[in-house]
Parts: C-alpha cells; structure tokens; sequence
C-alpha cells in the first residue's frame, strides 16, 4: 500500500481520496513515512512539518467528505526553502537565515492552502538559489534518487529529489537561470518555468529579480498544468505580475499537436552535450513527428552569449537583493566593535562560499570603471537574447532543446570549478533572461539516468507549452520511469 | 582578465563582506576565471542597442492612495537580533 501511493500523480491520488479508497492522513502518513525512511540519505528536507501536515490532512478529509475540495485538496507536497512560510523557519540553505522565521507567507503558500494542499516540510535548496547541484546548501548536499553518488540539480536539488523519490505528490522551486528545469532534467520529473510575472514573487525571497519565477516539480505535465492553474494569477502584492487571464491549463492539454510548429536551434547541439543525451534529444524530435508536428532547425547565434550574460546580470541583481542580509533586522547577527565590523563579520560568517563569490563579481560589474562594460553591455545583449526568441516564436509555437548538456553529474565533479558549474545552465537561462516560460519533461534514460527535453513557449503561453509535452508524455511513458530506492533503506 | 587580491578586497568592503586572506586568494582565482569568459561579450555589436532591465512589458504600475493596515510591531521586531521597545537596536552610524 505504502508503495503503491509512492509514486503516483496528483491526477491519481486526486481520485483515489474523491472515492474515499484512500484519507489524506493516510496518504500523508505514507509520505512521512517514505521520508522517515529514504531521506536520510536522500538529504531532501531540511525540515520536515508533520504535525502540521497531519492537521491540515485532517481539514482536508472533512472537506472531501462533504464533496467539497479541487485537485490538490489534501495532496501532500513540499516547498523549497526559499517560500515564507508564516511561522516556520525559512532558511535559504543558508546559515545567515538558520533561525529565520517569517511572519508572513508568501503568496503561492496561501493559494495552496486555500486549495487544501498539505504540507510535508521544506526542502533543500542551493544557498540563497545560487546553483546547479544542490551541492552548495550550507547544511547537506542532496543526492540523486537515482544514483546517490550524483547530484540531482539545483538550485531546487531538494524539491526534485523529494519528488522523483516519492518523499512528495508535487513541490515548489524556483528558476532564475534554470533551477527547477536543469534539477527535474536530472531527477527524471517534470519541471516549469512558468512566464515572468505569470506567478506572483510576494513571499519569495528574492535572488534576481528581474528572472526569479516560481514554479512546480511534479510527476507528470497534468499535475504541472493542475499547481500552475492554483499558483498562476496578478497579485497586487507583486507589482512584477502580468495582469493578463489565467486560462484554464488542464482543459488545454488535450488538443493535440498535430499541425504544429516546433523548432530546434542548431547552437544547442554543440560541444558540451553529452553524446546520449543528443541521442534522446533526436529520439523526441521523431516523437514529435510522428505526432503529426513539424520540427525545423533554427539559429539563435546569440545563445553563445547566455552564459555570460547571465553571470554579469544575474549577480549585478544578487548583489543589490542580499545587501539586506546585514545583522540588523533578521537572521544571523556576529557583532563587531562598530557597525561596520558588525556587518562585514555578519555576511562572513552567514553566507557560503557560492554566494560570496557572485556577490563579489555582481559588485564588480556594477563598480564604477566597470558597469559600462560589464552590467550596461550584459543588459544590452539580453535586449538581442529577448528579440532572437521572440522572432524565432514568429515562425514557430515551441521551441525543442536539451534541458542540461549531462546527465547528472557525480558530487564533487565540478564543485571546484565554478565556471564548469556555470556553463551547465547553457540551454536555460534564455528563458530567463527573455522571460519566456519553459517546461522539462523526462525523455528518457542514459546511461541508467534521466535526460529532460525542454520545451520553449512564448510569453504567457503555458498551455501550448504543456500540451505539447502532455502529448510528448502520452506517447512515450517517460515521465513513469522511476529510481530504485533500495539501496537508500536503512539496514 | 586577471584580478587581482587587491581589486577583491576593494569590492569587499563595498559591499561589506568581511574576508580572511585564503578566501580573499581563491576569490580572486575564480573571480579572474569567469570574468575572462564573460569578456566574449565585448565581441556583440551592441549599438543603438537600448538595455533590457525588465523581460515583461510593463510601466507605471500603481496602486490606488488607500491606507491599509500593515504589520504590528510585534511581527517586525520579530526577528530582530537586538531590540529596544519597539525599536531594532543598531549600533551608531555617524558619529
């Protein structure tokens, strides 16, 4: 029974609890009982709410027993780390907020309370959500369900392993270059970036501004299109967020794909890519034909200037958001002999290496003799980023890529470099810096672990995104290949 | 593009990030790396090119001039490290 639960979908669960086969407090014991016995080695959660998850379970069966409730009425998932949570700690993964609690919950918390969803815990994250492995969390690294010697992604490494091992329905992460795609690519789970301002930033504590979006980890592009649907919306609280409707996602899955236009840009294939990874790239492009799509090539030259415009930009950002961090009015405090040494010794012992490192070059590309250069230039060619894809989306619907250029990666590997570290977010940070919506869908299997496919859509146009990897999802099965967890059982 | 210790510690202590001498070494290794790949940018012809700080269209979002209610003392100070009534104890600024 245990098992049985593990690893299906919202869409399965939802109906299993409407015809009473199963109560949320039984499925939420399930979950804490799989995290009882997995994530000691998994490294998941960096707090696990179970009390709290069985009171809120309990609401939702009385809901559900008087018919009352939606989709995600009594459907256990968990938040990454960096979501305010009124009255449970939000750490960042970082040691300056360790004993941080807020006093307030961001927005996409609330909308998933009023829909009933229970809460299992937090998850572990990168620090602040700067990362591409999970491995730079200043408590534990997270492993890969599906080899615990690899990295599962980052920067939500904790929220795609709970997933992907069963340890939550569905989850939240957040994507500023590639954080909830690159971690679902690695984990074998489905990942959305949705549009810039397509979910409201209230409550979630920023990195870059003008690229954060929160999004969903799920088990399959249904449950993506059924978190979307309750998270998606303006909200007056985040001046950032698109005013424009939310169309209903779930009835849009269906339609099909035949007769649409999908395009693959050339640059992605080049050096870096892993020979199976390509491998399973081509093997969706067939997918996709044989769906009734057409699938054409196309250039984006300005691809090879992602990475470096993203790491001027994105730290210039980081920077400004973690001046904050300064010992005075919340999180860690190591007072010096004046105020100076008060904040320099603060940040020095509060944040880790990653995180002072693109504080440090956000610093420099803004620092005067250097902005011109660095900041005002990065700015410029993301204007010629943002118009490449929005001409390419003249001529197409999606766009077809890999999500990561590996699969993922063994601990360690490139922790020490952090260049190679970066230039693994190659394929997603376009996304962010046009600010289009982005979905990764498995596709797969090489070398034992999972490839994730990218799917690139317009501005605000989730539904096309996820019906074409609905469809990609029907024909293939992918999406239902999971981990063997028996080597993470204690003895 | 080589930095230099000298330039690490200069933006340290602009952004107030406290450092000791091995970290001070490494950041200027790894700052100097991804500096010199971040230089291929210079090759962009970005003339009459305007920047892009923003991805989504958008200008003068406003709200209307209605005071609502906002937080308590109590939640503010909430996680204050050092506070004084309702006030964040902060040691002196200027002198």
């Amino acid at each position: 029974m245990e098992y049985d639960t593990a690893f299906k979908t919202i869409s399965d669960l939802g109906r299993l609890l409407a015809t009473r086969e199963i109560s949320s407090v039984e499925l939420t014991h399930d979950y804490l009982r799989r995290i009882e016995q997995y994530d000691r080695r998994i490294g998941a959660y960096l707090a696990v709410t179970a009390d709290l998850a069985v009171d809120q379970a309990e609401c939702a069966d009385r809901l559900l027993a008087r018919g009352e409730g939606g989709p995600l009425t009594g459907i256990p998932m968990a938040l990454k780390d960096i979501l305010s949570t009124r009255g449970l700690p939000t750490t960042c993964g970082s040691r300056i907020l360790e004993k941080y609690i807020p006093q307030y919950s961001a927005t996409v918390v609330e909308k998933l309370e009023r829909a009933g969803a229970v809460l299992l815990g937090k998850t572990n994250m990168d620090e602040f959500a700067m990362g591409s492995s999970n491995e730079h969390s200043a408590f534990r690294p997270v492993r890969n369900p599906w080899d615990f010697d690899r990295v599962p992604g980052g920067s939500s490494g904790g929220s795609a392993a709970a997933v992907s091992a069963g340890m939550a329905a569905f989850a939240l992460g957040t994507d500023t270059g590639g954080s909830i795609r690159q971690p679902a690519s690695l984990t074998g789970t489905v990942g959305l970036k949705p549009t810039y301002g397509r979910v409201s930033r209230y409550g979630l504590v920023a990195f870059a501004s003008s690229l954060d979006q929160v999004g969903p980890i799920t088990r399959s592009v249904r449950d993506a299109a059924l978190v979307l649907q309750v998270i998606a919306g303006w909200d007056p609280r985040d001046s950032t967020t698109a005013r424009a409707d939310v169309p209903d996602y779930v009835a849009a899955l269906d339609g099909g794909i035949r007769g649409l236009r999908l395009g693959l840009p050339i640059e992605y294939f080049g050096e870096g890519m892993s020979p199976g990874v390509e491998a399973r790239i081509r093997s969706a492009v067939d997918a996709f034909r044989d769906l009734g799509a057409t699938v054409e090539e196309i250039s984006l030259p300005h691809t090879h200037y992602g990475i470096s415009t993203y790491y001027v930009i994105s730290p210039a950002e980081a920077m400004a958001n973690l001046a904050r961090y300064d010992g005075v009015r919340f999180g860690l405090s190591s007072a010096g002999c004046d105020i100076w040494e008060t904040y320099a010794n603060t940040r020095q012992a509060g944040f880790g290496r990653e995180v002072k490192r693109r504080i440090l070059l956000g610093a420099y590309a803004l620092s005067a003799g250097y902005y011109d250069a660095y900041y005002l230039k990065a700015q410029k060619v993301r204007t010629l980023v943002k118009a490449e894809l929005d001409r390419a989306f003249q001529r197409f619907d999606a766009l077809l890529a890999p999500t990561s250029p590996t699969v993922a990666f063994k601990i360690g590997e490139k922790a020490g470099d952090p260049l190679q570290m970066y230039l693994s977010d190659v394929y997603t940070v376009p996304a962010n810096m046009a600010g289009n919506t982005g979905l990764s869908v498995p596709a797969g299997l090489s070398e034992g672990l999972p490839v994730g496919l990218q799917i690139l859509g317009r501005q605000l146009d989730e539904a096309t995104v996820l019906r074409v990897g609905h469809a990609f999802e029907e024909a293939t099965g992918y999406s239902a290949d999971r981990p063997d967890l028996s080597a993470a059982a204690p003895a | 593009m080589a930095v230099s210790r000298e330039v690490v510690e200069h933006v340290a202590a602009l952004v107030h990030l406290g450092l000791d001498p091995s970290e001070t070494e490494e950041l200027a290794r790894d700052l100097s790396s991804v500096l010199e790949h971040v230089a291929i940018l210079q090759q962009v012809d970005t003339r009459d090119v305007s920047p892009t700080g923003h991805a989504l269209e958008m200008r003068d979002v406003m709200r209307d001039d209605v005071v609502v209610p906002s937080w308590s003392p109590q939640e503010v100070l909430a996680n204050a490290p050092r506070r004084n009534g309702d006030f964040f104890e902060v040691q002196g600024i200027l002198d």
